[in-house]
């Protein structure tokens, strides 16, 4: 199973063996990884799933929708080039060893 | 825990984000979270979507798994009722039997189908959609189904006939009104749909109701219509809205017209009872009227505001912009903020692309748009509506003009 690491602001890390097929979001929230709203359930309607990708991972993680774009346009923390949607962040063994940064906020 | 308590009646969305709110606001009191279905909170918008296709499983659906109501201390009463309130002596009382003492109560009761007040109704392959339990048994039905009746063109209802459709069931959906989708809808967008289901193959009828269901002795067999046509159905979804569940409310003596009625800060007449949710009628910046709203945004946001409210926050008045969506096959709506009465509908793309949006003015104020398959235009919606909603129709209208930019413009 591909381990992802969530950084979280004061710099703790969790790390986390998520199923491949699962999100990076889905694998947060059914560890109990503060710092992920996904008041939506990942339809893409509310940004609060927003984290972002250490660099080096970015291009092992899919490629961006349209809808995704539109919608980092509403993240509540600011969006930077490596921003992304979590929900949109399936898990693939390529990216195994995934490090993403949880926002200051979601909401 | 000592300290004070406060419950929360209703374990849907609403109520789960009102008790994990309490404690991201910092309340160290007893959170009490009571749900009158078994199992874990979990969301309803897959239920008449992927989790109705298959496409998703339980886990998909939970709000959060088990452990997350220890970690936060949130004590979850599952498969429990409220069936009463004493508001004198802030006291609950439960089917279970038990008594639960309370200092603030957040009603988060929700909503519940409307039944079909014709014969037949109850006939074994008539349902509704609402709980994950509706949601297990359809999925189950419609594996096996041939021909599936829709009674209401609501969201419910074109989201399970874009399922069955999908799943190789002949689909008839029948609407009393002439437009599906008419209560939350211009009549540009509810068109399209129409169209589109057409497109994929299901059957509408428009301005028909059900006079009665048939059976065979054992099962549904037909539905027959109010224009006299006997449809046949091994299946029969009814989707005609919802009722709040207000009976707790106004037992207790607080006033119920539409929804439990709550001021601008979501609290009753009782300021130690709050409502929230689809249960909840509430005064809003963005409608000419009091309204009630049935949507996860409405919910969260509520419940959201009522949280750090209890918790001993300065809130201002409950002012979040609406906004809800629906997904049918390819087809992504989203809407932002309340269309309902507007005088003019600008459409803004072109709808033989499935990718356009109807801006809809009340004179010359912008209340709301829908887009489908465009959620560049959603998002700058939303933010307009919460700020300066100033665009005129010939701006709305004109594909040239960049609302981005507009949206950056100086005041």
């Amino acid at each position: 199973m591909p381990s992802i690491t969530y950084v979280h602001t004061d710099g703790s890390r969790e790390v986390l063996d998520v199923p491949l097929g699962t999100s990076v979001m889905r694998g947060a929230i059914l560890n109990g990884v503060d710092g992920i709203v996904a008041e939506c359930g990942g339809e893409m309607m509310c940004a609060t799933c927003h984290v972002y990708v250490e660099e080096p991972y970015l291009d092992r993680t899919p490629a961006q929708s349209d809808d995704e774009k539109a919608m980092l346009e509403f993240t509540a923390s600011e969006r930077k080039p490596n921003s992304r949607l979590s929900c949109q962040l399936v898990v693939t063994q390529e990216m195994d060893g995934l490090v993403v940064y949880l926002p200051e906020s979601q909401v | 825990m000592p300290g004070p308590v406060v419950a929360v009646v209703g374990a849907g969305q609403a109520g789960f984000q009102a008790a994990s709110s309490l404690r991201q606001e910092g309340f160290a009191g007893r959170v009490v979270l009571i749900g009158d279905e078994p199992g874990l909170p979990y969301q309803r918008p897959p239920l008449s979507k992927s989790y109705l296709a298959g496409e998703s499983g339980l886990d998909e659906l939970l709000l959060r798994p088990g452990a997350f109501y220890e970690k936060q201390e949130i004590e979850l009463v599952s498969g429990d009722a409220v069936t009463a309130i004493d508001r004198p002596a802030r006291r609950l009382r439960l089917a279970s039997g038990g008594t639960l003492a309370c200092d603030h109560l957040v009603l988060a009761t929700g909503a519940r189908c409307r039944t079909l007040p014709v014969p037949g109704a109850d006939l074994d392959g008539v349902f509704a959609l609402r709980t994950l339990a509706d949601a297990d048994i359809l999925r189950e039905r419609l594996a096996v189904a041939g021909e599936v009746v829709v009674v209401g063109a609501g969201f419910i209802g074109l989201e399970f006939a874009a399922v069955a459709i999908g799943a190789g069931c002949a689909v008839h959906v029948v609407e009393v009104t002439t437009h599906p989708m008419g209560r939350v809808v211009s009549a540009e967008t509810s068109r399209f749909f129409t169209r589109a289901h057409r497109d994929w193959g299901a059957t509408i009828s428009l301005g028909a109701g059900i006079t009665r269901i048939l059976d065979d002795g054992r099962r549904v067999t037909a539905v027959e219509t109010t224009d006299g046509r006997v449809l046949p159905a091994d299946l029969v979804l009814v989707c005609i809205g919802v009722l709040p569940n207000t009976e707790l409310a106004g037992e207790a003596g607080l006033t119920v017209d539409n929804g439990i009625a709550v001021d601008e800060y979501l609290a009753t007449a009782d300021p130690a009872v709050s409502a929230i949710g689809d249960c909840a009628n509430f005064p809003t910046p963005y409608a000419l009227s009091r309204v009630r709203l049935e949507s996860v945004q409405n919910g969260v946001d509520q419940a959201r505001a009522v949280a750090a409210r209890i918790a001993g926050k300065r809130v201002g008045p409950y002012d979040k912009v609406p906004w809800f969506w629906s997904d049918q096959r390819d087809l992504k709506l989203q809407i932002a903020g309340i269309t309902v009465g507007h005088d003019a509908a600008v459409l803004r793309g072109d709808p033989e692309s499935r990718s356009f949006s109807v801006f809809c003015f009340r004179g010359d104020l912008l209340i709301g748009v829908e887009s489908v398959n465009r959620p560049a235009d959603h998002i700058v919606a939303r933010r307009l509506l919460a700020g300066d909603p100033r665009l005129n129709p010939e701006q709305a209208g004109d594909e040239s003009y960049d609302l981005k930019a507009h949206m950056a413009r100086k005041p």
